[in-house]
């Protein structure tokens, strides 16, 4: 079944509104999603009707939460197929998913010499982490390249790979050339040398889903805010044995079992990860979110956006002077571009006043832009509420700014 | 004409001006009369980096006065570096440390020097003003 786009439409308030005058056409789905009305209706009644603190309380609100915030982790468990609901580990984001495991993994794993593997087009979140712990650990960060294209050289990072490699993180999108990842393959060349892998989901989980049992990856992060739901809720997915032989990477409330000033030990999974209280509206939120997605289909999702990707390339394409950066086979909806000599920062400007949003810059990936020697791109990505119309747009947009500036 | 002469003929200039499209053009145009900044200059000790653009700035005194240039690789950019220079330049350092860039505001622009926007025009009004505090000093001291 094929997705009604303008029935979707209606499900998200803020498409609605004009900007400068201008119908909104928002592009910008690779920083951050909109939220459906079942998302902001379900943060909105727990605000009104239910909040109370979870796992503390004896009374009714909060053992009301408490279900629910237990219902979120199982919602989030049954969508990725964990096989355990403990294994889903709530936190702020992707950002603090990567850094939980490149702290806790590294003190328990990583000795000095040995090696940690990422790619050359991950977001800095997931470079700096690992190269905080190599500091630490006196380890060190190898790079997987890339061609042209923006695919992974799959060669080089056989070479890469040894008995030194501990953990190999890269993702399973790139937030700014598009390129899918093939994380499969990634994954059991890995572990053909015992090293563990952390997949970075936060630009793949919203476009097309993910099974990690299937995939057997060791850790998948995402976040809430970029697959439907709040803002400040993310999940770190990890297998059950690293998680329960790993160490606890921050100290408070909730993820102790019993407190002394001689010992303390810690909660059992997943609240041993869980310290302070957690985001548990926001969780709730994601549970919504996935929730929503699940009842428009993400295969239905994803097909839809692999049209867009397509209409908006060939439209694009047909724009004198304009070049796009990432064009691999496989790619999620989003579409990294420029145009003759012009400023990614200028052409963005313009194309704001014209209602369409866009981001420019380095995407927070400056390896990406050093590989092909540019300042920064102007960013389209795409989500399943845009509209072909809406890509016609983008184009006349870039199409006027282009006019201006040359 | 004084500082808030000037701002205030920029105002005036800006009122003509239409909608969006019309005034991004005319600081395209703006621009474009800009002293351009001989290559030279454009090296990392005079850069002020942006996550969006970057902006080149060098200062100098010339009998009491100072004497900007700058330069940006992004045209909008330096369409408002034109007029931040319009308003800046020529003046006494103790003018440039008390200028209250009022004009910003009122033509529209604001959000272009916002911390979030990250382009380097605020780093470079901010450096402005620093060159002048230090011209101040070593003038007073002289």
């Amino acid at each position: 079944m094929s997705l009604d786009v303008n029935k979707i439409r209606q499900d998200f308030p803020i498409l609605t509104q004009t900007v400068y005058g201008k119908p909104l056409a928002y592009f910008d789905n690779g920083a951050t999603t909109q939220k459906p009305q079942v998302v902001i209706d379900c943060t909105n009644q727990i605000h009104t009707e239910l909040n109370s603190n979870i796992h503390r309380g004896v009374h009714y609100l909060s053992e009301q939460m408490t279900e629910l915030y237990e219902g979120a982790r199982r919602k989030v468990q049954e969508f990725i197929n964990a096989e355990h609901s403990q294994e889903i580990i709530f936190t702020s984001g992707t950002t603090g998913s990567i850094n939980a495991v490149a702290f806790s993994f590294g003190e328990l794993y990583v000795r000095p010499g040995d090696e940690i593997i990422v790619s050359g087009m991950e977001h800095h979140s997931n470079i700096i982490p690992w190269q905080m712990m190599c500091d630490r650990k006196g380890a060190k960060l190898r790079v997987i390249p890339f061609t042209d294209e923006g695919e992974l050289m799959l060669d080089e990072y056989k070479k890469l790979l040894s008995n030194k490699t501990r953990l190999v993180a890269v993702n399973q999108a790139s937030n700014s050339l598009g390129t899918v990842n093939p994380i499969k393959e990634i994954i059991d060349l890995a572990h053909g040398v015992g090293a563990k892998v952390l997949i970075d989901g936060a630009q793949g989980v919203q476009h097309g889903g993910i099974d990690v049992q299937s995939l057997d990856c060791d850790f998948y992060a995402f976040s809430g805010h970029k697959i439907y739901g709040p803002t400040g809720i993310g999940v770190l997915y990890g297998k059950e044995k690293l998680l329960f032989d790993m160490p606890p990477y921050q100290g408070g409330g909730d993820m102790v079992e019993c407190v002394s000033f001689e010992k303390t030990t810690y909660n059992s999974l997943p609240f041993k990860f869980e310290a302070g209280t957690s985001n548990f509206i926001g969780a709730i939120g994601l549970g919504a979110a996935i929730d929503y997605v699940k009842s428009v289909g993400i295969e239905d999702i994803a097909e839809y956006e692999q049209k867009l990707l397509n209409y908006a390339t060939d439209k694009l394409l047909q724009i004198d002077g304009l070049r796009i950066y990432g064009t691999a086979k496989h790619k999620i909806s989003v579409i990294s571009f420029l145009v003759g000599d012009i400023h990614p920062y200028d052409m963005g400007m313009i194309m704001d006043k014209l209602g369409v949003a866009v981001r420019t810059g380095t995407h927070c990936t400056q390896p990406i832009m050093d590989r092909y020697e540019i300042e920064g791109t102007i960013r389209a990505s795409m989500a399943f509420y845009n509209t072909f119309e809406e890509v016609d747009r983008l184009c006349e947009a870039v199409l006027k700014a282009k006019q201006m500036l040359e | 004409m004084t500082l808030d002469e000037i701002q205030e003929e920029i105002i005036a200039e800006f009122e003509d001006v239409g909608d969006w499209m019309e005034k991004y053009n005319y600081l395209i145009e703006l621009s474009k009369d800009l002293e351009p900044l001989d290559a030279k200059y454009k090296v990392p000790e005079n850069v002020i980096h942006g996550c969006q653009s970057r902006v080149w700035l060098v200062a100098d005194v010339v009998d009491g006065k100072l004497s900007f240039t700058a330069d940006s690789d992004a045209i909008i950019t330096k369409g408002i570096i034109a007029l931040l220079i319009r308003v800046l330049n020529k003046r006494s350092p103790e003018e440039v440390m008390n200028a209250d860039l009022y004009f910003i505001d009122q033509i529209g622009l604001r959000q272009n020097l916002s911390p979030t926007r990250s382009n380097g025009l605020l780093s470079m009004v901010k450096q402005m003003k620093m060159y002048a505090l230090a011209y101040h000093t070593k003038l007073s001291q002289a």
